[in-house]
């Protein structure tokens, strides 16, 4: 009994080792990132971890003397349009694969499904010529439009859509529910994990678009974080990198705290579901 | 309200019937029930009347109105289901109010209907719990305080009782009925429990194979099942079905095992089902010719169901008030000691009972019953 006893703490014990191991083969990058952030950039350069000039400056040279709050800005705007237009779209057009019924439903679906398999960097340059012809570079237009609804959001909600007991369906009929009260009255309460799920998806790969922006963007009235970033590096002669890497530090804030809301949320929803 | 179904069909494909000609009409403040095995349609049949699945063809009336084409919020009539269809997002109180908000009605008049409904169902302490932290009991009673709320005075209740355990389906059976009552409510009441049917229900309808069996109250359905289907699905344990031979008129119906019943009617010679049940069988375990073994005893307290294999191998059961004496493998005699039932060789039809009752019509519907004497 002992010797089994044994036997498994020394198991847990392997187990919580990897663990720990590959946490920081994760974290490590982001605690240098961070590190080097507070770091003057001459001690930087040079290599070294270990400075006697620990502060904020490089935040404080970011803020004022880059356009990093205008990325900023600019990402924001054009990651919660996003994502509110992906909520909006992708939920209706689930509610229509699922609760309307109409000829070819299935057959659309799969075509809709089929988009969803072709990479991005296969559309960028058809996507190109198009906002092109509409006039709409250089303007936050170009990088929502293309972005209003996804198949995969699509996908999803149906999924979760097709969770909802058909009873809930009877029940809104006998009371005389249209298919608009329906809508938002209970399929959308219902379903508000997969919503929230959809809504940092949509956030998170909308604040992490780089490759479309940097095609479609050329000043910093438009552009967002990502690209803004790169800009940073480039623009200088010289790399001031304990900026860059404030900025870096600054940039990844709003997600960490659409993560961290999109977890609380997450919990709570998981417990409510988990009850018939 | 009543509600009157003329010969309602349905049918998805055009040719398979999942019901058929379906007609009853439904008194006002009757407990109706419906009830047969699964897949007979009767949860179809609810739909229909509820306005949820279209009907084929027939005419649904609710209070002498034609709602055949209605959608269901204009038929005023709520409904219950076995999953109970509670919106998980909502509190209790929101729940039972969810209806009277679609119908958008006034905010005093909505509280005031759902304290009374709470009350009603003993579940005004819990009005701002969510559905999942409340019991499954629970649960089914939200969902009678939502029908209860509306102000339709039909309710129509799918399997309500199904998801519960056996101890609390009793207790809600009568809160159920009592409630009904009290309200002057027409309730239609699908199931597939007989004993759910035959203790709560004024009428039953019992259907099987899309086709109306026999509807009438419960002791009529027992007393004088219309075929061998009712014969065996009402009544615990079921009714024994022995294949018999009429050798000549006015002999005993013989099944080739020493069981034989007495034949005080005019039957014609040929092969008959008769239909006994267990309590109308006894034992002698002290005759000298014996004609069956027992197999198994199931004790149950106030009495025990004896399984005896007569000497033709046909299974039977009997119920017997004492079998203290009795043991498996023991060589017995099967007597018939009361009421049995003769059917047609196909089962479809009762011609006769041995109280003296005769089935005049050919149809297999509703015997038209006649004395003898």
């Amino acid at each position: 009994m002992t010797q089994y006893n044994k036997k498994a703490k020394i198991q847990q014990f392997m187990h919580y080792l990897l663990l720990i191991i590959l946490t920081l083969f994760i974290l490590i990058p982001f605690i240098l990132g961070f590190w080097t952030s507070l770091l003057p950039t001459a001690d930087i350069s040079k290599g070294a971890l270990w400075s006697s000039h620990i502060s904020l400056d490089n935040y404080v040279t970011a803020v004022t003397q880059t356009p990093i709050i205008r990325y900023l800005f600019n990402s924001l705007i054009i990651s919660i349009i996003t994502m509110l237009a992906q909520i909006i779209f992708c939920s209706l057009s689930a509610y229509s694969f699922v609760f309307l019924k109409f000829k070819g439903r299935d057959l659309l679906f799969y075509v809709f499904l089929a988009t969803m398999m072709l990479p991005f960097e296969a559309e960028v340059i058809p996507n190109f010529t198009t906002v092109r012809t509409l006039g709409l570079l250089n303007h936050y237009a170009v990088m929502i439009v293309p972005f209003l609804t996804s198949a995969f959001g699509t996908f999803m909600l149906r999924q979760s859509f097709l969770q909802i007991p058909g009873e809930l369906k009877e029940a809104g009929d006998i009371e005389g529910l249209s298919h608009w009260q329906y809508y938002y009255k209970v399929v959308m309460p219902y379903s508000k994990i997969s919503i929230y799920t959809l809504a940092a998806y949509s956030f998170l790969s909308s604040w992490n678009q780089y490759l479309w922006p940097m095609l479609t963007t050329f000043s910093d009235n438009f552009r967002p974080v990502q690209d803004g970033l790169r800009q940073l590096q480039s623009q200088e002669s010289f790399n001031n990198w304990g900026m860059i890497q404030a900025s870096a530090a600054i940039i990844i804030i709003p997600t960490l705290i659409a993560l961290f809301f999109g977890q609380h949320y997450f919990k709570s929803g998981l417990n409510e579901g988990a009850i018939k | 309200m009543s509600i009157e179904l003329s010969n309602i069909s349905k049918t998805y494909n055009g040719s398979d019937f999942v019901l058929s000609d379906i007609s009853v009409k439904i008194e006002t403040g009757e407990f109706f029930a419906i009830v047969g095995p699964s897949g007979c349609g009767k949860s179809t049949l609810l739909r229909m009347i509820a306005g949820l699945i279209p009907i084929t063809s027939g005419e649904l009336k609710i209070n002498d109105k034609d709602v055949t084409n209605l959608p269901p919020q204009e038929r005023s009539l709520t409904m219950v289901f076995q999953n109970y269809a509670l919106f998980p997002f909502l509190s209790v109180k929101d729940n039972v109010a969810f209806g009277l908000k679609a119908r958008k009605m006034e905010k005093s008049e909505i509280d005031s209907r759902v304290i009374n409904a709470l009350e009603l169902v003993n579940l005004s302490e819990y009005k701002e719990r969510k559905p999942g932290e409340l019991s499954g009991g629970q649960r089914q009673r939200v969902a009678l305080a939502r029908a209860i709320a509306s102000d339709a005075k039909i309710c129509l209740m799918d399997e309500p009782l199904s998801n519960l355990d056996a101890q609390l389906r009793n207790k809600m059976r009568s809160e159920i009925r009592e409630l009904q009552q009290k309200l002057g409510l027409t309730l239609i009441y699908v199931t597939h429990d007989q004993v759910e049917a035959m203790t709560m229900a004024d009428r039953i309808m019992v259907l099987n194979e899309a086709k109306t069996q026999q509807i009438d109250s419960a002791s009529d359905i027992y007393d004088t099942p219309s075929n061998t289907f009712v014969a065996g699905f009402f009544g615990t344990p079921q009714m024994n079905l022995i294949p018999v031979t009429l050798h000549a008129n006015s002999q005993s119906l013989n099944n080739e095992s020493g069981l034989n019943f007495p034949n005080n009617h005019q039957l014609s010679k040929g092969k008959y089902l008769v239909g006994v049940r267990p309590n109308a069988l006894s034992i002698d375990d002290s005759a000298t010719v014996n004609n069956g073994l027992i197999t198994t005893i199931e004790y149950l307290g106030t009495h025990s169901i004896v399984h005896v294999i007569l000497d033709n191998s046909l299974e039977v059961l009997v119920e017997t008030k004492s079998a203290e004496h009795l043991t498996t493998n023991q060589q017995i005699t099967v007597n018939v000691t009361g009421k049995y039932y003769i059917f047609s060789e196909d089962g479809q039809s009762l011609l006769l009972t041995n109280g003296g009752y005769i089935n005049d019509g050919k149809s297999s519907k509703e015997p038209k019953l006649q004395a003898l004497f």
